[in-house]
């Protein structure tokens, strides 16, 4: 499989542990629906990325869910956390956000799909951890913009769509400056209390 | 009852029995149906006649043209969206003639012009294919057109420069193999809607058939199907041929760009005996005139200042696996020596393998193709011009130098 996906490489690293671009992500055992779920996504034009959309265009289901299942497989070690250059109201807000939400204006806080430890659940909810302050938000943004969607429901845009761009800003700013776990543990399937409907996850 | 005649009561029938109780009774017989939907892949419908994450032929697809965007129309047989409500004669008429049933013209974006050399028999055989899938109430988007091209009369002064309308007539001093190929990539297959050059007014060039051209819109080089040694198919084995068609890789290279899309969806269904005969016939397509030369070469300072920076960017970044002499390792990694998709005339396409990377198409007889990774966020527009100036000069290549400009305004093709 690694010759097949040497394509991947250029951008997210040799054994998919990501590279120096900030905004390209590790894919490295990160859950394998999930990893599928975005190739899908990619393929489809659900969600436009075109370099990736252009790459996988001409390509199956079965094949799709191999290279999802080989980087879902791997486990290269984690870059050091990047020290926050943020204030630590903003990453104090931010973890107010990842751990409780924001009641007010209905927000739920990420825990309650990706785990008490952020480390996802299977088959297709991805950790949060590990993963750079650029890329959080550029993702974030993405779906308030409509570049990347999921299937319907799409809970993700729903809640990216509450946030204000000073959330944003925190998740992204607390998410990258914890520590990522050396075995990503993904919380087992139908495990979390899951507060919204979401078709990339059905119940 | 014998065989005779029953024949017989079936030709009485059918005498006396209106057109569209006909095209019924064709419609229920299931070979007819099963050679109508080998017909449709070989025609590759569904390419066009089904958006992304689209109902299957229900259109709506946008096709970007220079003369504005249009919208592929719906072809199941829901009778107020789609041609539920068509006959197998008006079906017809839109295969050989471009004309919608209430006479109205057809945009040339649809092969028509290709399609007219599809029999009657085989037009009859999708017909009845495509009126068994399933109907999709979808309504068909209006075309975008920018003024005058939105004026649907200026198809007749196209029809009249570009389109000769006839069934694919046999050459009784050819093989039945080779008429058979020439029908299906001269009729069907449409070859020739990219690899003929397109003029200004959107016509192929009868007279350059098959000579190679570049898409418009999609900036890819479609490459010479003749048989010009250079340029064309001339090295080419049938058993190549075949492979790059049928499985999309192959000993002397892999198909990329919009080819993957007709290999993906049409040409990896083929049976053996259709893509050979296809490969025999365009294995015999001479090349009329000399091939196109470049007009502009670089001066000879840059040209050889571009090489000598591009080798070492070669070794380090696809010698590993395009070898250290471009001799590959087929057919997962392309030879690129002696390689006609390098070194033609126009460098659009290995400057954009350089900076786009690409994936043959997943097909049966290659499921987990090898991808070559994109160097557009790696290499600058220098380093891309030194290392295709690079591939398409060593090793006994004979392709020009290309410059960083020529790189540069390649990062902005639409890739997808």
């Amino acid at each position: 499989m690694a010759a097949r996906v040497l394509a991947c490489a250029p951008c997210h690293g040799a054994e998919g542990e990501g590279t120096s671009d900030v905004y390209f992500p590790r894919l490295a055992g990160k859950p394998a629906g999930y990893l599928y779920n975005q190739l899908i996504a990619f393929r489809d034009g659900r969600r436009k990325y075109p370099p990736m959309n252009y790459l996988l265009e001409f390509q199956t289901d079965d094949y799709l869910k191999k290279i999802a299942e080989y980087f879902a497989s791997l486990r290269p070690a984690f870059p050091p956390p990047v020290p926050p250059v943020d204030s630590k109201e903003i990453l104090a807000r931010g973890e107010a956000i990842v751990k409780n939400g924001d009641p007010q204006h209905g927000i739920p806080p990420c825990s309650a799909c990706h785990g008490p430890a952020l480390g996802g659940m299977e088959p297709g909810i991805p950790g949060l951890l590990g993963l750079r302050a650029a890329y959080i938000s550029g993702q974030l943004g993405g779906w308030r913009y409509g570049t990347r969607t999921a299937l319907a429901p799409d809970c993700m845009q729903v809640v990216a769509g509450l946030l204000t761009e000073d959330d944003v800003k925190a998740v992204a700013a607390y998410l990258s400056s914890r520590p990522a776990p050396a075995d990503p543990s993904f919380a087992p399937r139908g495990s979390l209390p899951m507060p919204l409907e979401c078709g990339s996850e059905p119940h | 009852m014998s065989r005779i005649s029953t024949g017989l009561l079936v030709g009485l029938m059918l005498a006396f029995a209106p057109v569209a109780a006909r095209a019924q009774q064709k419609a229920a017989d299931p070979a007819v149906i099963a050679k109508g939907e080998y017909l449709a892949r070989a025609g590759d419908c569904i390419a066009c006649h089904t958006a992304r994450e689209g109902k299957t032929f229900a259109g709506g697809l946008p096709m970007k043209t220079p003369f504005g965007t249009l919208y592929t129309s719906n072809i199941t047989p829901d009778p107020q969206t789609g041609i539920g409500t068509w006959t197998s004669d008006q079906f017809y008429r839109m295969m050989h003639n471009g004309r919608f049933p209430d006479g109205g013209l057809v945009y040339p974006a649809m092969p028509f012009a290709s399609y007219t050399q599809v029999t009657r028999e085989d037009s009859d055989a999708i017909y009845a294919y495509l009126r068994t899938v399933s109907p999709v109430r979808q309504l068909n988007k209006p075309h975008e057109l920018t003024f005058p091209f939105n004026n649907r009369s200026l198809i007749l002064g196209w029809r009249t420069l570009f389109f000769r309308e006839g069934e694919f007539k046999p050459d009784p001093g050819k093989s039945a193999e080779w008429n058979r190929g020439a029908y299906l990539v001269e009729g069907l297959g449409h070859c020739g809607m990219c690899h003929t050059p397109i003029n200004a007014l959107g016509g192929s060039s009868q007279s350059q058939a098959f000579e190679g051209g570049l898409i418009p819109m999609q900036n890819w080089y479609a490459p010479s199907l003749t048989s010009n040694k250079e340029t064309g198919l001339g090295d080419w084995t049938i058993e190549e041929i075949v492979d790059y068609l049928r499985k999309g890789v192959s000993a002397k290279g892999a198909v990329y760009g919009p080819m993957a899309e007709v290999v993906y969806n049409s040409l990896q269904y083929l049976n053996d005996d259709d893509v050979r005969a296809m490969a025999v016939y365009l294995k015999g397509l001479a090349q009329r005139g000399s091939p196109e030369k470049p007009s502009t070469p670089l001066p000879s300072a840059e040209s050889s200042l571009l090489l000598s920076f591009g080798k070492p960017i070669y070794d380090r970044e696809c010698a590993s696996c395009h070898g250290a002499t471009g001799q590959g390792m087929p057919p997962d990694y392309p030879p690129l020596a002696g390689n006609q998709s390098i070194q033609m005339v126009s460098a659009v396409n290995p400057i954009r393998m350089v900076l786009n990377g690409g994936y043959p198409p997943g097909t049966s007889g290659n499921p987990m193709p090898h991808g070559m990774p994109p160097f557009a966020q790696k290499l600058s527009d220098d380093e891309v011009a030194a290392v295709v100036t690079y591939i398409r000069t060593a090793w006994g290549n004979r392709g020009e130098p290309v410059s960083a400009r020529q790189a540069n305004e390649l990062r902005a093709a639409t890739l997808n």
